[in-house]
């Protein structure tokens, strides 16, 4: 594909080729530039969105941090006054549901947009704007729920909102709903930046980076950014039932009308454990990073951290009985989840053992970064061992609720996740701002983090050890815990000191200062290629051959910056990316990427108003919201994807010439719709869990009702396979050029559509089903609803794509929308043939 | 074109994940398993027994296709003729990373299945 250039017989670079160059990167800044004035917030671009998403949730983390301040002082001596119980409460909740769903993980996904791009040598991840439509997603649900407890009105049940006390409207009052809309909204940002990633790992790496040649960031994050579409949708499928049941009485936890509690709990921790590992395998992917950089060779075992990677992915789904074992399950079950959680101490072993390798063989320099790193592991091998302990049913039922655990998960996620944190902060701060943090400050910072931490948190294994429950607002004295209390005050307060330097050296003022060298740390991987106050990512964009293209071509960088690799110049205006393949990196298309725009910041603000709105029942607020959002939401996919390009090809430098318009399988988005869709059925198929869940726990979980019948459902079945048949035969019938008979079929199939979901409604509807009387109808009307709802979405599509026809947008050569839609179809039909199967037949088998 | 014992090496990403996802298979089958027995046995005809041996076939099923994985992927690997790291920039050093990726998480896996079967071996009724 290319022939290497050779630095000593290349002439020099005559005027000619200077100005050329000039012109080139004159263009490419005005393409790439960032708005100024107010607009500056309309930016989409990486760095501009990863560096805001940081600081969110970097200030959220400050918030949730001097909750746990109030929460430390209220229990320094026995008996004290300083917060009221329900204060304490509202504290402890918000701190934990914080820390997970507004530091924890967003501070991945932010680091991950800021940093990946470089890394997998792309000028931009493949849909910025969803990433920007994410970011303000995640500000607006964040401030809402941090702001709650300014109004005394915080959730205050617990981060992990156990029913029936959250159920209860007169017990846990609008904080709760506070709590399940303003996280469900978070969630679908969340759901948004892991397509975004996994998209971008798989479709968009330099050309050339193989499979093996992945930087290990990028394999972690293609892993985390997978789990988070398995792990979230449970949750939201969890939300959605508690919020039905809190808003409208549906009695899906209640047992007095057949529901249960402990679905909720399921739902929970089969989102709760995986998210452990959601945060802790990104952290652990920055320190595959730092690691080799200061030990300056390769990292030693690159297969066996995919191997631990993939493998810790997996077995962290197979953990979450083991936040349950007090909750009365069969023992057999129990032991099932024991042994997951045993077993998944192996994958995790090796990449601790991988690091110590590469460091032994290496030659280590010691810096902040490793000092970070390497205490965080220390802390985290205890926290893995206490965690091998309560992976021990009889041992759990001792410690279960008690300080023990408050100590052992702190433990893990503080060594874990926030000292690598705090690792990649340093190490990356140059790609932010040019220059480097304080080295004094950062190793002050460290030793009081890390005595302060150890000192804060090991009493609590012995407080917990000696009977001390969690969530209680104080204690008598002379129970044993007095002392071991107070010293965990004085050290949660040195800790908190250490992240107080933390602050102090980020937001130094560093006018004065020297800017750093472009490659401060001597790395060897593609990010330290690009230069800070330059808004285009990379130059031009090289063909790689190595895994630390840094330390293996000298030459590279040069080449790069010389604009002598791929696509050098912007000269039709476009900011553009190279889209390549999943495996071997071959170059396929040039991709247009989206650039600035006010359209997310104007969807998050309507779909945030209409999720707020819901929150106090303003039932017309939420409507209109909604109206609004959607309305932009169809002018962001109108004007901003599919456009048909000016030309067939372009060429992309060193005689290359690629395709501006890719549809089907190798484009961005069909990966992006059959990523969403696998994460939109997993939501469905905890919907399922729960039909089946409340089938097992009664002898006849209908309650005698015949509803919905079998005729009804099947009828529904029938159209909906109908419509999807039509779909799938109006793409070929489009491919083949025959539009008429495109444009009717896909008429026919929407009226199918309309038709299949007014049977899928007729069966509970004239079965008189009643969600609110008992759990059964409830069920059967929730997934009901679910299909129908996407039925209606498919209905949208099959609009927009007529539309399009119309509009000479979706022809036959220029038809991404309809492979698309068709895609989403296929999923839909899964849904129904599911839902109505099992509504239908399943009662009667039974 | 005759038939194949072996099926021959596909191209893609996908099989990097065999063990893993035969794991995930066995572990939720056991769980279900378990669980809807615990839950309904007093409505069925059966004892534990054949609770205890059906997770045992599942399990022999599981660990014979996870070592089947495991021999593809050796096979990808090349018998293990090549020594990592496997870094080359070229599609035969890119399928020997991905063959002894393989062959690792399917050791993983093999591991994983027994370790989530042996209980059955010690617990021989849903609350003891």
């Amino acid at each position: 594909m290319s022939d290497v250039l050779d630095p000593a017989t290349e002439t020099r670079a005559d005027t000619d080729d200077l100005e050329r160059r000039r012109a080139q990167e004159k263009r490419l800044r005005e393409v790439w530039a960032t708005p100024g004035g107010w607009r500056y917030w309309t930016s989409v671009n990486n760095t501009d969105i990863g560096v805001w998403y940081a600081s969110a949730a970097f200030l959220f983390m400050l918030f949730a941090g001097v909750l746990a301040l109030l929460v430390r002082t209220q229990l320094a001596v026995p008996d004290n006054d300083f917060l009221s119980a329900d204060l304490f409460n509202q504290a402890f909740t918000l701190h934990g549901t914080v820390m997970m769903f507004l530091f924890a993980v967003p501070i991945f996904e932010s680091f991950a947009i800021f940093v990946l791009p470089g890394m997998l040598g792309t000028r931009e991840l493949p849909f910025p704007r969803l990433s920007a439509f994410g970011f303000w997603s995640f500000a607006i649900g964040g401030v809402f729920v941090c702001g709650s407890i300014l109004f005394n009105a915080a959730p205050s049940a617990g981060w992990f909102m156990y029913p029936p006390l959250a159920t209860n409207k007169e017990q846990i009052g609008i904080g709760a709903d506070i709590w399940l809309l303003g996280l469900s909204f978070i969630e679908v940002a969340s759901l948004a930046a892991a397509v975004e990633l996994i998209v971008g790992i798989m479709k968009f790496r330099a050309p050339g980076m193989r499979v093996n040649m992945m930087p290990l960031f990028a394999w972690y994050l293609l892993i985390v950014a997978g789990m988070i579409l398995f792990a979230f949708p449970p949750l939201i499928a969890g939300d959605l039932l508690f919020e039905l049941q809190r808003l409208f009485d549906w009695p899906f936890f209640d047992p007095a009308r057949g529901g249960d509690p402990l679905l909720w709990q399921h739902l929970f921790w089969i989102f709760g454990h995986p998210e452990v590992y959601i945060v802790f395998l990104p952290a652990i992917a920055l320190m595959a990073m730092i690691v080799p950089t200061f030990a300056q060779r390769p990292i030693v075992g690159y297969s066996w951290i995919v191997l631990a990677a993939v493998g810790t992915g997996f077995l962290s789904f197979g953990l979450w009985v083991h936040h349950m074992f007090t909750t009365g399950l069969p023992a057999i079950s129990l032991a099932f989840f024991s042994a997951a959680s045993e077993a998944v101490a192996i994958p995790t072993g090796v990449q601790i053992f991988v690091f110590i390798a590469t460091l032994l063989a290496g030659r280590v320099i010691f810096s902040v970064p490793m000092l970070f790193g390497a205490g965080g592991l220390v802390i985290f091998v205890i926290g893995g061992l206490t965690g091998v302990m309560v992976a021990i049913a009889p041992f759990d039922w001792q410690a279960h609720d008690t300080y023990f655990i408050v100590a052992h998960l702190h433990y893990v996620l503080i060594g874990g996740m926030l000292f690598p944190i705090v690792a990649g902060l340093y190490y990356y701060f140059p790609l932010i701002s040019g220059k480097l943090l304080s080295d004094r400050l950062g190793k002050i910072a460290f030793w009081l983090m890390f005595t302060g931490f150890n000192i804060g948190f090991f009493p609590m294994h012995l407080t917990g050890l000696r009977g001390m429950p969690r969530r209680v607002f104080t204690y008598p004295p002379d129970m044993g815990f007095d002392w071991l209390n107070l010293v965990s005050t004085i050290g949660a307060f040195v800790f908190a000191s250490g992240i107080l330097v933390i602050v102090v050296d980020v937001v130094w003022p560093r006018k004065k200062q020297p800017k750093a060298p472009i490659n401060p740390w001597d790395a060897g991987t593609l990010e330290w290629l690009t230069a800070p106050d330059e808004n285009w990512g990379m130059r031009s964009i090289p063909e790689i051959r190595t895994r630390y293209p840094l330390w293996q071509e000298k030459t590279l960088r040069r080449e790069v910056d010389e604009g002598r690799w791929y696509l050098p110049d912007a000269e039709e205006g476009h900011r553009e990316a190279l889209m390549t393949s999943v495996l071997d990196g071959e170059a396929q298309e040039v991709f247009r990427v989206p650039g600035v725009s006010v359209l997310p910041i104007l969807c998050a603000v309507f779909l945030g108003g209409a999720f707020i709105a819901m929150t106090f029942e303003a039932w017309w607020t939420t409507l209109v919201c909604s109206v609004i959002f959607f309305g932009f939401l169809m002018a962001w996919i109108w004007i901003g994807t599919a456009q048909i390009p000016e030309k067939e090809k372009k060429d992309i430098g060193r005689g290359v010439s690629l395709p501006l318009y890719v549809s089907g399988q190798p484009s961005a988005g069909w990966w992006a719709m059959f990523i969403t869709m696998v994460g939109d059925g997993t939501a469905f198929a905890s919907l399922m869990f729960g039909y089946f869940f409340y089938w097992t726990i009664h002898a006849d979980f209908t309650a005698g009702s015949e509803a919905p019948g079998a005729f009804w459902p099947l009828t529904s079945l029938a159209l909906f396979l109908a419509a999807w048949a039509l779909m799938a035969v109006s793409k070929r019938v489009n491919t083949s050029g025959r539009t008429t008979l495109f444009r009717l079929l896909l008429m026919a199939s929407l009226a199918l559509t309309v038709a299949a979901s007014l049977a899928g409604l007729a069966g509970p509807w004239f079965g008189g089903m009643d969600p609110t009387m008992h759990i059964y109808p409830a069920i059967v009307w929730v997934i009901v609803a679910w299909t129908i709802a996407h039925a209606a979405v498919g209905v949208v599509m099959q609009a927009f794509c007529l539309v399009a026809s119309y509009a000479g947008r979706l022809t036959a050569r220029y038809d991404k929308d309809i492979h698309n839609v068709v895609l989403y179809w296929h999923f839909l039909m899964v849904t129904a043939a599911v839902t109505f199967a099992v509504i239908g037949l399943f009662p009667r088998m039974v | 074109m005759g038939f194949r014992i072996l099926p021959k090496e596909i191209e893609t990403l996908w099989t990097l994940f065999t063990g893993p996802a035969i794991w995930a298979v066995h572990f939720l089958f056991c769980y279900v398993w378990a669980a809807i027995y615990c839950a309904k046995r007093d409505q069925l005809q059966f004892g534990m027994v054949f609770v205890r041996g059906g997770i045992g076939v599942a399990t022999v099923i599981a660990l014979v296709l996870v070592a089947a994985g495991g021999y593809l992927a050796w096979r990808q690997w090349g018998f293990g003729v090549n020594n990592p790291p496997h870094n080359k920039p070229t599609e035969d050093s890119r399928t020997l990373f991905q063959g002894f990726s393989t062959l690792l998480l399917s050791a993983l896996s093999f591991v994983a299945v027994v370790f989530t079967a042996l209980p059955t071996l010690f617990i021989q009724a849903c609350w003891p």
